[in-house]
């Protein structure tokens, strides 16, 4: 399991792309559909569970469109299972 | 504002509250969204949303008031430091800034700030260097690169007809009533930490009553510069950079102590 994610406020997104160029897992895509201002907006592609919740896309995102979060620091079999919730 | 909560997961960063919770009307890829946002953490961290006045220019952060959950007045083009003059002096208990892009504080209000910094306002000024008119669709400025094309200099800024680039902080580090006077940038993210460690202690130089503080920030226009945003950013590091050199211009004595505990991005 991934030790961070974000949730990107989509419909604010202006798909400028600035987040994809300094991730440091690479794990961000500007997605194939449009959101309703006519922008393609970011994705988390994280599959293999790389994001660390490290802040530096939302530090270096204009729209302030990314929220951040990180798991506590417990013992894996601890770690409740994250509810994958939908983009506000 | 509001954000969603994931269970088992710690909220490690969230929009500022002092951020309004709107959709800006910046074009994609503008720096002037990611300064508005460091300001309203720094006003979140410091506690002061409850008693801080914007004063918005004219130009592309004119609607800057929309963007703030502080108090904001809208000053006449380039006027921002006379009428937060007069907003400090009947409530100096309140802290007032000014937000002023080049056009506004480098061209038609240059008398303005000179004369607030000479009086030793205390007020804390930022000021968004993006080389460019934006607002009015990319002329030249007076901070213009040399050789920079504009829409208005379509062969290059020809520095034997209007002169050179007109550097703001070296002039405004002359005048003693500056008290806290640096330029920082927002082209990646150590410097984007700086500046808002910048705009941190440029708000105490206020609080504290220490004169006036002026923090320029290297921006981006994406649309006038013709480019991408990630492009823009890495033209700041490579042509203004060299001609805006990032630095501490003045720190006043007394300013001394808050630098050295802001240091750092805290």
């Amino acid at each position: 399991m991934a030790r961070g994610t974000i949730v990107v406020d989509t419909n604010r997104c202006k798909g400028c792309e600035l987040c994809t160029t300094v991730c440091p897992q690479q794990v961000l895509e500007m997605a194939n559909s449009y959101n309703t201002r006519g922008y393609r907006p970011v994705l988390l592609v994280d599959p293999e569970g790389k994001c660390t919740g490290c802040t530096i896309c939302a530090v270096i995102c204009p729209d302030a469109v990314l929220t951040v979060y990180r798991l506590p620091a417990i013992a894996k079999a601890q770690r409740a299972p994250a509810a994958m919730a939908l983009a506000a | 504002m509001t954000s969603i909560e994931l269970a088992g997961y710690d909220v490690v960063y969230r929009r500022p509250e002092a951020l309004v919770n709107t959709t800006t009307h910046y074009c994609p890829g503008c720096t002037h969204g990611l300064i508005h946002r460091l300001i309203a953490e720094v006003i979140d961290e410091l506690g002061i949303g409850d008693r801080s006045i914007l004063v918005a220019p004219v130009g592309c952060a004119v609607f800057a008031y929309n963007y703030f959950n502080v108090d904001g007045c809208e000053a006449p083009h380039g006027r921002a430091p006379a009428m937060a003059t007069g907003l400090k002096r009947s409530q100096p208990d309140k802290i007032v800034f000014t937000y002023q892009g080049d056009g506004d504080l480098a061209a038609i209000g240059t008398n303005e700030i000179i004369h607030a910094a000479g009086r030793g306002e205390n007020l804390t000024v930022i000021f968004v260097n993006n080389a460019t008119y934006g607002m009015t669709g990319g002329q030249m400025a007076p901070t213009t690169l040399s050789g920079q094309v504009t829409t208005s200099s379509p062969y290059g800024r020809d520095v034997e007809l209007v002169g050179a680039p007109m550097r703001v902080s070296e002039l405004i580090s002359t005048i003693p009533g500056a008290t806290y006077v640096v330029r920082r940038s927002v082209h990646n993210v150590a410097n984007i930490n700086k500046t808002k460690a910048a705009i941190k202690t440029a708000f105490q130089v206020q609080m504290q009553g220490l004169g006036l503080s002026l923090v320029e920030v290297l921006s981006t226009c994406p649309t006038n510069w013709h480019m991408t945003p990630a492009n823009a950013l890495q033209w700041i590091e490579d042509a203004m950079i060299p001609v805006f050199p990032l630095g501490d211009y003045r720190i006043a004595d007394a300013v001394v102590p808050l630098t050295k505990r802001t240091r750092g991005g805290q």
